[in-house]
């Protein structure tokens, strides 16, 4: 009972929010929006008693991702009248790739039944041997999927790599600071002690 | 009063000794801020041959014991002054959502042996997914303020806290290699058998990469540039008057004490005793009158470390003059993230020919 007070009550949440990530006019305030929706994601995940992808829900997506995001979009000038105007023209679409989305996850969820373990009528994530859903996740992919699990391991490094290696790129006349020579500064470096006799007075 | 009590249903019981839970600690929590920033003043004064503050008395004792009631008391009757030309709600919410992490993670941390508010499986995720969201206050703060100053403030907190997050995560994930759980209170036990078999002695580097991210992480000297007053006045919160800047300095230091907090958690024992180990349990030592339960384990044990930690915050800041920006930078990704990977490589040694934590 309470569970599902809860459960639609963070629904609405997560509906409202969604709209706003599309809705509203400032892109500061989508960002937020979507931040939103992202929380109230994990609660419904916590119910569900999933509570390791809850959490690491919030860690990845809003405690890292969405923070950059919100960085950059702060910085830009985005013209956001230019943005949607195209907005009715993709509306159709946008409402043709929902269905089509919305269709596979039934698909995944009901034809499927997600391997058959999942109790349709509670919908509550089976409980398995280890009472701990990190410990079970963790097991599941050290042992049964360890190849792709590594695979996606290495995918993302070379990711991270080719992100690199794109984005550097060495301009002419860059003022780069060398620290390390920096701190190998010595004093007869930039210091330079002159006698002067002095004045004497005429 | 007991048949009432017994008559209520789990659900409606287990909730009210939460909440009252919840209630102590925040109190708790809120006072030793506030005593925490006077001790900040008097600490830092004695280091530089001042006296620190002590005017105000309570009830005539005490000099300077009255200072953070006056402070808070200045703050609460100010004027609060929004900008013609901010985000009013993300301005105002703003110092809220930099405070609700610091608070919010006090749940899982065990306070007492055996003890936590809620003990959660999952309880280290849960204090990393929480860190990483106090930086949004932040954010919000320096975008809401519509003030040049408060955004560069805020940008560059936000680039730096994100960069110092991985060395910490790095570091956790070596504190897990070695308790091989994620609940804090598993963390704690598994490091049983004093003083030398706490983390702190095997991830020694994980150690210092873990409290020097913290201090960055809270924006402290020296890594407080997000509020540099020589270069952008006061950083983030620049535009905020009254209870608003209060509350940006509570979630300060109270992540300070959080940091502290978990620090003694992860790598010196939570509320262990470094003589647990030495002296068996049964020993008479721990049957003598007050002094015994004082050498036992126990919260003041905590308390204890988590005062010597707050301690050393305050005296990096006594110290160190602030890095410059690009050095910050150099330190998280470049040497701070590369000593916490080879650690976790020499830990995958040490599982492997059972040394340390391993042992059997």
């Amino acid at each position: 009972m309470l569970v599902n007070i809860l459960f639609y009550a963070f629904a609405l949440v997560l509906l409202a929010s969604a709209i706003g990530v599309i809705g509203s006019k400032n892109p500061v305030h989508s960002a937020l929006c979507l931040v939103l929706t992202f929380f109230t994601a994990a609660a419904i995940w916590l119910l569900a008693q999933a509570e390791f992808l809850a959490i690491v829900l919030v860690l990845v997506y809003v405690g890292a991702v969405m923070v950059l995001f919100l960085f950059v979009v702060m910085m830009l000038d985005i013209d956001i009248e230019k943005i949607r105007s195209g907005f009715t023209r993709h509306f159709w679409l946008g409402i043709a790739v929902a269905i089509v989305l919305f269709l596979e996850i039934v698909g995944v969820v009901v034809a499927r039944g997600l391997g058959a373990n999942v109790d349709m009528k509670s919908g509550m994530a089976p409980v398995g041997a280890a009472d701990s859903n990190a410990t079970e996740l963790g097991t599941a992919l050290y042992t049964k999927y360890v190849y792709p699990f590594e695979l996606a391991a290495v995918l993302l490094l070379v990711a991270i790599i080719a992100a690199i290696v794109l984005t550097m790129r060495q301009r002419k006349g860059l003022k780069v600071q060398d620290i390390g020579a920096q701190v190998a500064t010595r004093r007869e470096d930039r210091l330079r002690i002159l006698q002067m006799p002095a004045e004497k007075k005429e | 009063m007991m048949a009432w009590w017994e008559s209520l249903s789990e659900l409606a019981r287990s909730t009210a000794v939460s909440t009252l839970w919840i209630i102590v600690v925040t109190v708790v929590l809120i006072l030793s801020v506030a005593y925490l920033t006077l001790w900040e003043r008097k600490l830092i004064g004695w280091m530089q041959v001042r006296r620190g503050p002590n005017r105000v008395r309570i009830f005539g004792f005490l000099p300077g014991m009255g200072q953070p009631f006056a402070d808070v008391i200045k703050l609460l009757i100010k004027e609060i002054v929004v900008p013609s030309a901010s985000n009013k709600v993300l301005f105002r919410i703003a110092p809220a959502i930099t405070l609700i992490p610091a608070f919010a993670i006090w749940a899982v941390v065990p306070i007492a042996p055996g003890f936590a508010i809620a003990n959660v499986d999952a309880g280290l995720l849960y204090v990393l997914s929480l860190t990483s969201v106090g930086v949004y206050g932040v954010i919000l703060a320096g975008w809401a303020s519509n003030s040049k100053y408060a955004f560069l403030g805020a940008m560059r907190s936000a680039a730096q806290i994100v960069a110092y997050e991985i060395a910490m995560g790095f570091a956790l994930v070596g504190v897990l290699m070695a308790s091989n759980s994620l609940n804090l209170g598993v963390v704690i036990e598994k490091q049983a058998g004093g003083f030398l078999s706490w983390n702190w002695f095997w991830l020694f580097p994980l150690f210092v990469v873990y409290f020097i991210s913290g201090v960055a992480e809270t924006n402290r000297a020296p890594f407080d540039v997000a509020e540099g007053e020589s270069e952008i006045v006061a950083g983030f919160h620049v535009e905020y008057s009254g209870i608003g800047f209060a509350l940006f300095f509570l979630a300060e230091y109270a992540n300070m004490i959080l940091i502290a907090a978990l620090t003694a958690v992860f790598f010196f024992g939570g509320w262990q005793s470094p003589l647990n180990g030495y002296v068996a349990a049964d020993s008479s030592l721990f049957q003598i009158p007050l002094l015994g339960p004082l050498l036992n384990d126990g919260t003041h044990w905590l308390a204890f470390k988590l005062f010597l930690f707050l301690c050393l915050f305050l005296w990096l800041r006594a110290t160190f003059p602030r890095y410059r920006y690009d050095q910050i930078m150099r330190l998280g990704w470049k040497a701070l993230i590369p000593v916490t990977i080879v650690w976790i490589f020499v830990e995958m040694l040490m599982a492997h020919y059972k040394i340390g934590p391993w042992s059997p």
